[in-house]
């Protein structure tokens, strides 16, 4: 039959079972117990910010989509606005004043998303956008981490002095405690030898499990683990990111470690420390923002790692998660155009393959 | 035997459990069969018959024209209604060349069907002149005249005859079947088709998913020695011919190729089956095995059916629908067809007919591409469908046959995957018949403009010829009009005879065609 190309719907007409609001709300799935852990940790306070952020992520959502004048209802259900203000909330300091979600959530979808085009489009990882732009507009706010005071213990905020904290000015000084990055970083600016700070500071349980001061959804290592093991399990990200780039800020701390222990931290110290886990599994994984080829994650999470470790190490900031990704998500177009699979039955140049035994017989 | 990875893939449901237990039976004779001319990747048959003219089963209904055609016969016994045109068995609906056969009840083979003896003892020529004959087409789907492939170890050197039983399509269940339980006569067609290749390594291929099939066809193949039987992994597209030969020789078919360019040549068991009736009992192909299956379907079934057969009369032997279907499907649920209406009829590369609920097809809003990389891994090409599709979606067609759209299969892997549920093949299937149209407008002008110059030589090489015939009569003249004053002069001389005129030339160039 000769053939005309159907103007009329072609196949498949079977479809695996996936969506992106399924694939979303895997991903969410997946960080709840760490939030859950983060909100019995820090209290009221971090409950209210995780709620103020979401909410505003999706305000923002929607106005910018009626200004683009896109359909609100089915670009709101596909969840992945909720997902960056959920991401977002994550990586803030659980005490910080409400507002500082509320802004984080409109420069991650408006700035960071919505005008570059909408979801698929944006180049950076809106979360990781405002992350770092909270960071450089409100340092005070956004380095003010407070030590865990679980719900109900004995001196957790109630839920009315919560609210204060939230969305009052009240101050929480009586609560302020540095995480370990932050606080190994200092000490090891004064001149202190590592053997001397990281036994007050940092053990290899609370470490993991995550009852130490830091962002709210960062400091469980543990969950985090279980969480990104769980996406893996499900097909939703593949192992390549997250190995490799733990993996690479691994090698990089072992290599360093062993030439100057005093001066650098061991690996596992890295590993479970800070935003690791979360950036391996669920920021560095985002799918709009990394390289669609397995080599180009490859090589994208191997940038992502050596970037992690030379900013904590070397640069200005005790954490370099959301630096690092940034960076690495500017290099992804190029990674993409680079990288790319063989095609079947070409060289890598494009040509046709050729095998010399199976020449073609002249007729 | 050991198998080689191919990459990419998907794991769709296979649901062939709806129609595997159902044996094969034959679909009783409809009233009217709407025979179309052209059942085959090819030129269209031209008809052999008149309106009114009777015939038997197996005549000659339209004869195949040049290399790549294939001739069509009638699929049972009665008279002529028509020479016209009916909707064709294709998306678009379109009306087509078709004759129509009303049946006599009889199904009388014309006294001409006469097989052979010992098929090993012919040519091998001889046996791909009578599947050509029989009017044999790959049948798999691609429809493909099955003696040109047979063929191909004048201009390839040949080694092996793969037989694909992969039918690695969800739903069709129509080859399992055949090979469960016609195992011998398929064995006997591929041994057929091997004698006419010269080949002696066969390879029949069968998925996991059909354990009977693979133990049935082991029995009918036990004694041949040459025959193996590969049992491959449940994987679509493993059933793509290119991506089979990989699997089972570990070569990729050279980019824009041909299986035969490594030496391979394959086949699907039907077609094997078809070339066994042929060269044994010498019937032209006129029926087939059709997977009547989906959700929607009252009794899924594998029918025999007579080509021409309409659509609806399979459905009305099935119990009709269960549920109304979301979308009626001619094929495999992955690579098929929409089907226009239930009139059109059955041709000789339909395996199958699915009615599918709304649950099976899945289908939901496209959604914009969240670049998540799913197509790229399912892809067996190495293709980067998110990106050919971008391309073509803003019209950037070179930009996507840059990236291979020429490479793409159209198995829909891709689409398969992708959750935003973007519809990649279709993108990619518009961009295809848009190049090609481009190419054939391309071509239009070249050819014009050939035709142009050939025209403004011809013109040339006439005015030519005038002018070489104008000088040379000039010449002439001259010759002559020298030799007639010599001869006056002598006649002068001899005193006072008569002179010539000269008569005036014409100009031959003023007499243009
Ligand atoms: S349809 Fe084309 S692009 Fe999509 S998976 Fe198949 S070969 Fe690759
Ligand atoms: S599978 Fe769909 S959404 Fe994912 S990258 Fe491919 S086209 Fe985009």
């Amino acid at each position: 039959m000769s053939i005309e190309t159907p103007a009329a719907k072609a196949g498949p007409f079977a479809h695996e079972p996936v969506s992106i609001p399924r694939t979303m709300g895997l991903v969410m799935l997946a960080l709840l117990p760490a939030t859950l852990f983060g909100i019995v940790q820090f209290g009221w306070p971090a409950l209210y910010l995780f709620v103020a952020t979401i909410l505003a992520a999706i305000l923002a959502e929607a106005a910018s989509l009626r200004v683009a004048g896109k359909p609100v209802r089915p670009y709101l259900m596909d969840g992945s606005a909720i997902l960056t203000g959920w991401l977002l909330a994550m990586t803030l300091p659980p005490w910080a004043p409400w507002w500082i979600g509320a802004v984080g959530s409109l420069l991650a979808i408006v700035v960071a998303k919505q005008v570059f085009g909408g979801i698929g489009q944006n180049l950076f990882n809106p979360a990781m956008v405002a992350r770092v732009a909270l960071l450089i507009t409100f340092p005070l706010e956004m380095t003010s981490f407070t030590v865990p005071t679980p719900l109900f213990s004995a001196h957790a905020p109630g839920l009315l002095e919560s609210l204060a904290i939230t969305f009052g000015v009240q101050g929480f000084d009586a609560f302020s405690g540095a995480t370990v990055l932050g606080h190994v970083r200092t000490e090891l600016g004064q001149g202190h030898a590592l053997s001397a700070i990281l036994p007050e500071v940092f053990g290899s349980v609370s470490g993991a499990v995550g009852t130490v001061a830091g962002s709210m959804g960062e400091t469980s290592a543990l969950l985090l683990l279980g969480g990104g093991i769980f996406l893996i399990y499900k097909r939703i990200i593949s192992w390549h990111i997250p190995v490799t780039m733990m993996g690479t800020i691994a090698v990089l701390a072992t290599v360093m470690h062993l030439v100057d222990p005093e001066h650098y931290t061991g690996p596992y110290y890295h590993l479970v420390s800070g935003a690791t886990l979360l950036g391996a599994f669920f920021i560095a994984t985002d799918l709009v923002t990394s390289p669609v080829t397995r080599l180009g994650q490859i090589i994208f999470a191997a940038g992502c790692g050596l970037l992690v470790y030379v900013i904590r190490t070397w640069a200005g900031y005790p954490e370099g998660v959301a630096f690092a990704v940034l960076l690495m998500n500017a290099c992804t177009p190029l990674i993409d155009h680079y990288v790319k699979p063989r095609v079947y039955g070409r060289d890598r140049r494009g040509q046709p393959i050729e095998y010399a035994d199976d020449a073609e017989v002249q007729s | 035997m050991k198998l080689f990875k191919i990459r990419g893939g998907v794991h769709p449901d296979d649901r062939k459990q709806l129609a595997a237990g159902q044996a094969i039976e034959s679909l009783p004779m409809p009233a009217l069969l709407h025979i179309p001319l052209q059942q085959h990747i090819g030129a269209p048959a031209s008809p052999a018959v008149r309106r009114g003219q009777r015939v038997a089963k197996g005549d000659l209904l339209a004869q195949g024209q040049g290399v790549i055609s294939a001739p069509v016969h009638a699929p049972t016994s009665g008279r002529i209604m028509g020479v016209g045109s009916y909707p064709a068995h294709h998306a678009s609906g379109l009306s087509v060349p078709t004759i129509t056969l009303q049946p006599d009840g009889e199904d009388r083979w014309a006294d001409h069907i006469q097989g052979v003896e010992d098929p090993f003892a012919l040519e091998p020529e001889e046996v791909a002149a009578r599947v050509a004959k029989a009017g044999v087409v790959g049948m798999g789907g691609a429809t493909f005249p099955a003696a040109v492939k047979l063929n191909l170890r004048k201009r390839y050197r040949i080694h092996t005859l793969v037989i694909n039983g992969a039918e690695c399509e969800p739903y069709l269940t129509c080859d399992d079947r055949l090979m469960r339980e016609r195992a011998d006569s398929v064995i006997d067609g591929i041994r057929i088709m091997a004698h006419a290749l010269g080949v002696e390594r066969i390879i029949v291929a069968i998925e996991n998913n059909k354990p009977e099939a693979q133990a049935a066809m082991a029995v009918a193949a036990a004694d041949d020695s040459r025959i193996r039987i590969a049992r491959l992994p449940t994987r679509y597209p493993m059933g793509s011919e290119k991506h089979l030969v990989q699997t089972l020789t570990g070569r990729e078919t050279p980019a824009r190729g041909l299986t035969a360019d490594i030496g391979v040549v394959v086949h699907n068991p039907a077609t094997a089956f078809a070339v066994h009736e042929a060269l044994r009992f010498g019937y032209p192909l006129v029926s087939r095995v059709v997977t009547v299956t989906g959700g929607a379907i009252a009794q899924p079934r594998n029918l025999r059916v007579l080509l021409g057969t309409k659509v609806q009369d399979l459905l009305d032997h099935c119990g009709g629908f269960r549920v109304d279907p979301e979308r009626l499907i001619s094929g495999g649920p992955m690579m098929g067809q929409p089907l226009p209406s239930t009139r059109v009829p059955m041709v000789k590369g339909s395996n199958g007919v699915l009615a599918l609920t709304v649950e099976e097809t899945n289908e939901r809003e496209p959604m914009p591409c969240i670049r998540c990389g799913s197509c790229v891994q399912a892809c067996p090409c190495g293709l980067v469908p998110l990106e050919m599709a971008a391309h073509t979606r803003v019209g950037d067609l070179e930009g996507a046959v840059g990236l291979g759209l020429m490479d793409c299969i159209s198995c829909g892997s891709c689409a398969y995957a992708c959750p935003g549920h973007i519809p990649l093949v279709q993108f990619f299937n518009y961009a295809k018949g848009e190049m090609a149209a481009r190419g054939r407008a391309k071509q239009k002008q070249a050819e014009t403009k050939r035709l142009a110059e050939q025209r403004t030589a011809r013109m040339e090489a006439i005015k030519q010829a005038k002018r070489e015939a104008m000088a040379k009569r000039k010449r002439e003249m001259a010759a002559k009009k020298k030799a007639e004053a010599e001869k006056k002069a002598a006649a002068e001389a001899q005193g006072g005879q008569e002179g010539q005129t000269d008569r005036p030339v014409r100009s031959a160039s003023e007499t243009e065609a």
